[in-house]
């Protein structure tokens, strides 16, 4: 039966959505508790703010209950939440040496000022499924608990740790790009108060990157490791952990923090040899930084962001224009979904052209 | 009702409704407005505009919709069509968001509507001076058809260099002795800008020219607002010896209300597989059957 003809549409919509609240409530088992979804799922929680660009972990744990654990859906929730605040200002702009790092390592050093911090991760985990997980009690977790990290000592953590791409950088070794006219800007670009044109701004840039999807993010910055593609990367430095949030009060001029947020930055270096007589073989770099710990994500951003920095793009992965279209989570799933909706009045002109130009076509070379 | 009263009301509601009049803040709609202004100053140009994320899909009406949102007020009467139909699951869905968010009269009628959000049809009756036609544009490029990069086509469009599209269109008659674009056919605006009229049937195309209403577009995935103003000259681009022309419906008629000069959904039937025809534009169908 045609969805779209039907008289009563309204009564059969509103059936679809009932059913779908009862489906997620049906289950005998214990309703999913906001703080739940936060203390365990953190990883989801943090996907959810960072593609749905808005850092407010309460809103992401609902938006995750609401969608039923559907991420793209869940982003799109919070951004759509997002979109009916208004801009009351920018926060002071910080160098990330200042961290509250939790996790810090380095692939292109094995002795780094500071140390390699390897933190909570899941890289060094065997991928076994677990099948003690199906039944955990609170006894187990209150043992286990109590005899992790016996000999604990905090004292020999630094509060800062030195930018390895600092060193490289007093070396001489790391490409410093001047800015070009594009790039040079008084202020941010804010992408959701304009509409971003091509070639777009530094900051342009690294706004789309840090809200893209992680999957698409992903296999643009894998088709360029693979080969479609130039960067060689190796990750300088990749950090996990706090940033504090500034902001200066409007009349006094005094700073404030008002918090601080999760982030995941990583910095890749590729070396770059021009076949240019007067240019000088050196490094070049990649940001990546994003909402929450996502280091599959702040990895690729960089790799992207390495990749876009030519004028002559050879594949997709280098090119801006496609690269920064086409890796909105809530846009590309919109659109997507958007083909489910009836189209038959466009497919009615079209087989009428078909129509027409197979009779036309029977008339010249009838059988 | 006027902000205030909107405010109001909600105070006094047990349980109040968290957003703003018709949605959108304020500085939102007024940026919208702006862009609307400068859109019908050149029409047929698609001007930029910051498109915020709404609570429907992206692709689904959402540059439609905040153009919708940011021009009503208490006085005016709405229509949603989808596809000629009032009662698609889209076209129910943006009506019942858009009186959730400012509790306006909703219509069926296209003469009692003052703004009609539509998906893909001009509705059969002709519009007039006090009303606004508010398209909803998948894709407002219609040079993409030749050139994927909105940079180049850019360039291409404040150049007038439309040479590109000229070819496809020939090569397609070299080829298929017929054009192939089907809905979305690319229109001459004001002598002066090719344009996507959105994916209306060319049936439709031939109502754009001299419109007595204004026609807005609002393609909120890909941020551009495009607008003709009223009696603007709008023309199909075609060949003096190879004529644009509409979808032929010749010796076929509404089965529900005998129209012959309307556009037409072709429905196959279930067991037998015969093919008959109805009206696509709903409410017009109703409206004749009741004569």
């Amino acid at each position: 039966m045609a969805y779209v003809a039907v008289k009563g549409g309204q009564k059969a919509i509103q059936n679809s959505i009932n059913l779908m609240e009862y489906n997620r409530k049906k289950g005998s088992s214990v309703l999913l508790e906001t703080e739940q979804i936060k203390d365990q799922l953190f990883f989801l929680i943090d996907r959810i703010m960072c593609e749905g660009s808005l850092y407010a972990p309460d809103l992401a744990a609902v938006a995750i209950k609401q969608t039923c654990g559907d991420i793209l859906e869940a982003s799109f929730v919070l951004r759509a939440y997002r979109a009916t605040k208004s801009r009351v200002g920018y926060s002071i702009a910080h160098k990330t040496d200042k961290m509250r790092v939790i996790r810090r390592i380095s692939a292109s050093f094995k002795e780094v000022p500071g140390g390699q911090i390897l933190g909570a991760s899941l890289d060094y985990t065997l991928r076994l499924l677990d099948y003690d997980l199906v039944k955990e009690d609170d006894f187990d977790r209150e043992a286990m608990l109590g005899q992790l990290f016996p000999d604990l000592n905090g004292a020999d953590y630094p509060d800062i740790f030195p930018k390895i791409v600092d060193l490289l950088k007093k070396e001489k070794l790391i490409e410093i790009k001047p800015l070009d006219h594009f790039q040079q800007e008084q202020e941010p670009f804010d992408i959701t108060r304009e509409s971003i044109q091509f070639p777009a701004s530094r900051s342009a840039v690294l706004q789309t990157m840090a809200r893209g999807e992680t999957g698409g993010m992903l296999l643009l910055a894998y088709s360029n490791m693979r080969g479609f593609g130039m960067v060689h990367p190796v990750i300088g430095e990749l950090r996990v952990g706090y940033l504090p949030v500034e902001i200066e009060h409007p009349y006094e001029k005094s700073i404030y923090r008002v918090g601080e947020i999760k982030v995941t930055e990583a910095e890749i270096i590729s070396a770059t040899f021009s076949s240019e007589p007067s240019s000088i073989p050196k490094f070049s770099l990649g940001y990546g930084l994003c909402f929450g710990h996502n280091e599959t994500k702040a990895i690729s951003m960089a790799v992207l962001d390495r990749a876009m920095q030519t004028s002559q793009p050879k594949s997709a992965s280098e090119d801006q224009e496609f690269v920064l279209s086409h890796i909105d989570g809530i846009e590309s799933v919109g659109f997507c979904n958007h083909y489910k909706l009836p189209h038959y009045v466009s497919f009615q002109s079209a087989l009428d052209r078909v129509r027409f130009a197979q009779d036309k076509k029977k008339k010249e070379s009838p059988e | 009702m006027n902000g205030k009263e909107w405010l109001m009301d909600q105070q006094n509601n047990k349980k109040p409704f968290f957003y703003n009049f018709a949605y959108l803040d304020e500085n939102t709609k007024k940026e919208i407005r702006r862009k609307i202004l400068k859109a019908v100053a050149i029409p047929g140009y698609q001007v930029p505009f910051a498109s915020r994320e709404m609570p429907i899909g992206r692709g689904w009406g959402t540059g439609g919709l905040q153009l919708t949102l940011s021009i009503i007020g208490c006085a005016d009467t709405l229509k949603v069509i989808d596809q000629g139909s009032d009662d698609s699951v889209n076209a129910i869905n943006i009506k019942k968001f858009i009186q959730k968010v400012c509790d306006i009269p909703i219509t069926n009628d296209t003469k009692e509507a003052t703004v009609i959000q539509t998906r893909h049809r001009i509705p059969e009756e002709r519009l007039e001076k006090n009303q606004i036609l508010v398209f909803q544009v998948p894709i407002p490029e219609i040079l993409k058809i030749i050139e994927p990069s909105d940079q180049v086509t850019k360039r291409m469009h404040a150049e007038a260099d439309y040479s590109g599209i000229w070819l496809y269109l020939y090569e397609d008659i070299i080829h298929f002795n017929e054009i192939s674009i089907g809905a979305g056919y690319p229109v001459m605006v004001n002598h002066r800008y090719i344009m996507d009229p959105s994916p209306i049937p060319r049936f439709d195309i031939p109502k754009m020219n001299h419109n007595r209403s204004l026609l807005l577009f609002g393609a909120g995935r890909e941020k551009r607002i495009y607008a003709i103003p009223p009696f603007t000259d709008v023309e199909p681009i075609e060949f003096e010896d190879f004529k644009f022309r509409t979808e032929d419906f010749s010796g076929k008629k509404c089965s529900k209300c005998n129209a012959t000069d309307v556009y037409l959904d072709e429905i196959i039937d279930d067991e037998s597989g015969a093919r008959s025809y109805q009206c696509s534009d709903t409410s017009y169908c109703e409206k004749r059957c009741q004569l």
